[in-house]
């Protein structure tokens, strides 16, 4: 009997597998492939958990005064919404989606260290499961157990002994910090991977700009995730050890963790935000049928992005009493960041101009990032006029912002990416109707969520308050964010169902159902464990194009 | 009268889903939009300008960015029944790319000057003589207001003269904190500012116009960071003196309130609190000297009426859930000469 | 929609590269490691210069004493495993073993004179880690560097024994180079340490 590949391209054997096999497969992996489908799922699985969070939260808010959530429990949930979409989500996404794809698009058969690329997942996976085992403690799953309640950039001197009782805090340190050390793992794997393992002819100039990206992705993740775990060593050593880091008691500064954990959490947004960046592009390129417009800007701009990110970490800080040169500075850096980004947004749109779009899925996303990210970053550019921020810093204006950029920038190009590679990952195409009705609800939903968080925000509602009073003028804000939830949760479904009715039901892929130019492209759906039956050999940006086009290839205009 | 009764059904309903959910505190709070774009002190109105200014900015660049997007849409999109051919490649343009960076690049210079302007402005941590100088102490989850000059403690709602050109008297604000980091935020008065242990900050008001204006703490503080909630009474001059001599005033010794005000120095009460002639100089709780001047009580949680009085002396978690004052487990009796008593502190 | 992905008529290329190189997967991967860990040393000595007399109470700096000799051992330590590494990549396993003996006794006479430093300074001086600020940022700041050079010293040991036991060749000569780059990050991060701590005050 011959034995079908599986969904994502098991080895295939002469005789039928048994479960526990495939399970044993799946759980001592190296390949590459695998553990990018793993990540992915993990991130969708703890993406389930952070909608729950979020929800009940919204149900909270919904109407002025309510008492559904103790404060308590409340508090609970928002730490929790903000640790599992920040580090478990986010964070697996994108190195999901690295790790799948880099391989593969520079040519080569894993990556460096592939036995270290699975640590780093289970780590990963541990840190997750020891974040959310929070909840069986202390009096249980009633009231949120012992899950951390401290706001996801735990500020000192809250998260001291004082004023944490309780274990809570030590939760959200220890499992984000063994998460933590996973990714760094993967990180230096990855970096090592591009640096070392390219296929022939494949400078680094004709490296795609996926790639690029990842790469600048990467390197920010070795140096901006240490200083968390620096500074999450000093917090339990202040826990546990009595020392005085944060102990504003014994002269200790608050401030001081506030600058550490910054130094980490400015550098991570974009750590977030790029892969975004790097999946846009890839798409909007190869659905207006055109190559990307200024290659060598676009890495330019990474680069700087990357850079410039590590300057600014002061602008989440501009109301806690820094020096009026240390805000200007602040400000003067946050403000040039917006420059090579904004630069981004040129390029995909001069890319899309004179092209012949076709709007498939992919591209339905991709276009709303193109609106939802700029609204993000303009917004963003508010928050960088100091005196301005004095008003909306810890507003609901400043959640409105970050969610423009993670889910109206990150989360949709995600939904891109996964309408984009999911036939390459399991040779089969998404449905598009299932698709249409994910994308237009959930376009829906989230606008109708986080448009009105701005006006809230404007009319002095603060962040992390579990109820609010009536008459402030903030009842039909919460109300329509509230409703807009509900409408999210109806996309995400879609999105869902149709990643698993596909999986059997979808229309076959073939190698290259997009007609597409990266390497990716030129082995099979899915691709095979060895992903090349010969390494390939590339002369430009695009290889695959150069394969199609024998008579205009790219390496005479690069 | 069918359609009447169809809506007064209903309405009862959504009373029976909502009224359960609803908090206990009676009496409406008071309705206020703390909107950041109706300010009223001159900081207020200089974050506004420049406010509109970025706005107005970001605005034009949404335009044009999402101009050029539905063009692209529209004009641009793949037609059926073209010939599947990929149209010409465009590789770049070095004098566009090179516009399209400086041409930001001078907003940004534009924006930063206008920010740094701004930030000088307003920024001032050296109080001039003529300011009343206010200290802010944090709590959680409540707010101490000292004022030095004058010789009094108050908690929760704050009061400043109003400060004209004729009559400039602006407030300076010093900030501290107890415990955690709290954050001191009345938006129609201008930003906000930290209040951070071990640290002083500064922040100042200089108001024209009377009136009462909302705002809250907005740094997450911990259990009961939603109900830190402030109110600033800004007087004229006299309005004002006559606020402070009140203040100054000793409370008066009301004979018929003897037993309420022996229960109170007797007991824990004076542990935490402390109040003008008594022996009660606790000072983990708020000051409740002249109490019954205050419009609300547990930082905002509730309006200050005999009824809410009562019901937080029975049980302050019942409104305020994890707030620091536990239930004294106080007989019917001894809660009436408690609330009595309080209730003479004009 | 999916179109041929074997090259049509003769494909025009442009000159190939002659070689193809590409950099070492060890020493890029230890190069990123060495920069990850620089963050996180780094954050620990900003807390150290940033508490620099702001200490309330307890033992101030001046109960620290130099540790001069501790020092020149550990940076020799950097000196014999670059003779180490030579004799290996000549192949020769003797003088390869003996020069990483000295490595590891050198490391061993740092950590030992560490360990003594602390015993008095705790035992003696009442400088602990949760005495006051200074001894917060001193314990955590070289107690991360001990515990790094400890890591080091056990690789360094098990290279060694690997070499006894007749397992080691001189093709592996990059490899233990590779290790003796983290020593010498170790070194440095001791050198960094060395001045904001003893020399700064």
């Amino acid at each position: 009997m011959t034995v079908m590949d599986g969904p994502i391209g098991t080895a295939s054997e002469t005789a039928p597998v048994s479960r526990w096999v495939t399970v044993h497969d799946w759980a001592t992996t190296t390949d590459h492939k695998k553990l990018g489908v793993m990540y992915i799922g993990a991130a969708l699985f703890f993406f389930g958990f952070g909608g729950l969070e979020a929800s009940l939260m919204r149900i909270q808010l919904a109407f002025p005064d309510l008492q559904f959530l103790a404060p308590e429990t409340f508090n609970r949930m928002m730490t929790m919404h903000g640790t599992t979409m920040v580090f478990l989500v986010g964070m697996p996404m994108l190195f999901g989606s690295a790790n799948y794809l880099i391989p593969l698009q520079i040519g080569c058969r894993d990556l460096a260290f592939p036995r270290l690329n699975s640590m780093g997942f289970w780590l990963f996976f541990l840190g997750g499961c020891l974040l959310y085992f929070s909840f069986l403690g202390g009096d249980g799953l009633y009231g949120a157990g012992t899950a951390p309640d401290v706001g996801w950039f735990a500020y000192a001197p809250l998260t001291g002994k004082a004023f944490s009782r309780g274990n809570s805090t030590d939760y959200w340190i220890l499992g984000i910090m063994v998460s933590g050390l996973g990714s760094t793992m993967t990180a230096l794997n990855l970096v090592t991977t591009i640096l070392c393992s390219r296929c022939r002819g494949m400078t680094f100039s004709k490296l795609p700009v996926f790639t690029w990206i990842m790469l600048v992705d990467f390197v920010l993740v070795l140096v901006a995730l240490t200083p968390l775990t620096a500074a999450q060593f000093m917090l339990l050593f202040d826990r546990f050890l009595g020392s005085h880091f944060f102990d504003t008691q014994a002269g200790g500064s608050a401030v001081l963790w506030q600058h550490f954990f910054w130094i980490f959490g400015h550098p991570e947004v974009y750590i977030l935000i790029l892969p975004a960046f790097a999946w846009a592009s890839e798409i909007i390129p190869v659905f207006s049928r055109k190559v990307i417009f200024g290659y060598s800007m676009m890495v330019y701009a990474t680069l700087s992005i990357g850079f410039i990110s590590l300057g600014v970490w002061a602008h989440h800080m501009f109301t806690v009493g820094l020096s009026p040169s240390a805000n200007t500075f602040f400000a003067a850096s946050t403000m040039l960041i917006a420059v090579p980004t904004g630069l981004k947004i040129f390029n995909w749109l001069a890319t899309m101009w004179g092209g012949k779009i076709r709007f498939e899925l992919p591209m339905l996303f991709s276009t709303a990032f193109l609106c939802q990210f700029v609204i993000a970053g303009l917004t963003g550019i508010m928050l960088s006029v100091v005196p301005f921020d004095w008003q909306l810093s810890d507003s609901y204006f400043v959640v409105a912002h970050f969610h423009y950029v993670l889910i109206g920038g990150l989360l949709f190009m995600f939904f891109a990416a996964v309408y984009y590679w999911y036939p390459k990952v399991t040779g089969r195409m998404l449905s598009r109707k299932i698709g249409h009705l994910h994308f237009w609800i959930f376009l829906v939903g989230f606008n109708l969520t986080f448009g009105p968080m701005h006006g809230s925000g404007i009319l002095g509602m603060p962040r992390r308050i579990y109820t609010y009073d009536a008459g402030r003028g903030w009842d039909i804000f919460n109300l329509m964010a509230s409703i807009g939830v509900a409408v999210q949760a109806i996309g995400i479904l879609f999105f869902v169902w149709n990643l698993y009715w596909s999986a059997r039901n979808g229309e076959e892929a073939g190698d290259d159902p997009w007609d597409a130019w990266t390497l990716e492209w030129t082995t099979t759906s899915p691709p095979p464990a060895y992903n090349f039956e010969e390494l390939p050999v590339v002369h430009s940006r695009r290889p695959l194009w150069d394969r199609k086009h024998p008579e205009d290839p790219d390496w005479k205009y690069e | 009268m069918h359609q009447v009764l169809c809506k007064a059904l209903i309405g009862a309903l959504w009373m029976l889903v909502l009224m359960p959910l609803a908090a206990v505190a009676e009496g409406p709070m008071p309705h206020q939009y703390s909107n950041i774009f109706d300010p009223v002190s001159v900081t207020g109105h200089q974050i506004k300008d420049i406010s509109w200014f970025v706005i107005g900015i970001c605005a034009l660049i949404f335009l044009i960015t999402q101009g050029i997007l539905l063009w692209c849409i529209l004009k641009f999109r793949a037609r059926p029944g073209d010939d599947g051919r990929d149209p010409p490649q465009i590789y770049g343009s070095t004098p566009v790319e090179v516009a399209w960076t400086i041409v930001p690049m001078i907003i940004v210079v534009v924006l930063f000057l206008a920010t740094a302007r701004t930030i000088a402005e307003i920024q001032i941590e050296e109080p001039p003589e003529e300011a009343l100088v206010v200290d802010v102490v944090g709590h959680r989850w409540w707010w101490e207001f000292k004022y030095p000059e004058y010789g009094i403690t108050t908690a929760n709602e704050l009061h400043i003269p109003t400060s004209t050109p004729e009559n400039w008297r602006p407030t300076f604000l010093r900030l501290l904190s107890q415990d955690v980091i709290h954050s001191f935020w009345v938006p129609r008065l201008g930003g906000k500012s930290d209040v951070v242990p071990n640290k002083e900050n500064w922040l100042w008001y200089d108001t024209p116009t009377a009136g009462m204006y909302l705002g809250q703490c907005a740094e997450y503080c911990g259990t009961q960071h939603a109900h830190m909630l402030l109110r600033v009474y800004v007087h004229t001059p006299d309005e004002f003196a006559v606020w402070v001599a009140d203040q100054q005033k000793a409370d008066v010794e009301d004979p018929k309130v003897a037993a309420g005000r022996e229960l109170f120095q007797k007991t824990a009460c004076i542990n935490c609190h402390t109040l003008g002639g008594t022996v009660a100089n606790g000072t983990y709780g708020p000051d409740l000297s002249h109490f019954m001047s205050r419009k609300t009580l547990g930082a905002g949680v509730a309006l200050n009426t005999p009824e809410n009085l009562r019901a937080w002396i029975e049980d302050p978690q019942a409104l305020k859930p994890g707030c620091r004052m536990p239930n004294m487990k106080l007989t019917e009796l001894e809660v009436d000469h408690i609330v009595d008593y309080l209730l003479t502190l004009q | 929609m999916s179109t041929s992905t074997q090259p049509t008529a003769a494909m025009d290329v442009p000159p190939e590269h002659e070689e193809w190189i590409l950099p070492s997967k060890g020493k890029v991967g230890m190069a990123c490691l060495i920069l990850t860990e620089s963050t996180f040393f780094a954050i620990f000595v900003v807390a150290h210069l940033f508490y620099l007399g702001k200490s309330l109470t307890g033992p101030f700096a001046d109960v620290l004493n130099t540790p001069i000799i501790a020092s020149i051992c550990l940076l020799s330590s950097s000196l014999t495993v670059v003779m180490a590494t030579r004799a290996l990549a000549r192949g020769k396993l003797i003088p390869f073993e003996l020069w990483m003996l000295a490595t590891i006794a050198l490391g061993g006479v740092f950590l030992g004179a560490t360990g003594i430093e602390w015993w008095g300074l705790i035992y003696h001086e009442g400088l602990t880690i949760y005495s006051n600020l200074l001894g917060t940022t001193f314990y955590s700041l070289v107690g991360f560097h001990a515990l790094h050079v400890t890591i080091g010293l056990s690789m360094l040991a098990f290279v060694l024994i690997l070499c006894l036991l007749g397992h080691v060749r001189e093709e592996h000569a990059e490899r233990v180079e590779i290790l003796s780059w983290y020593w010498h990050f170790v070194d440095a991060v001791w050198i960094v340490v060395f001045t904001v701590v003893y020399v700064i005050r």
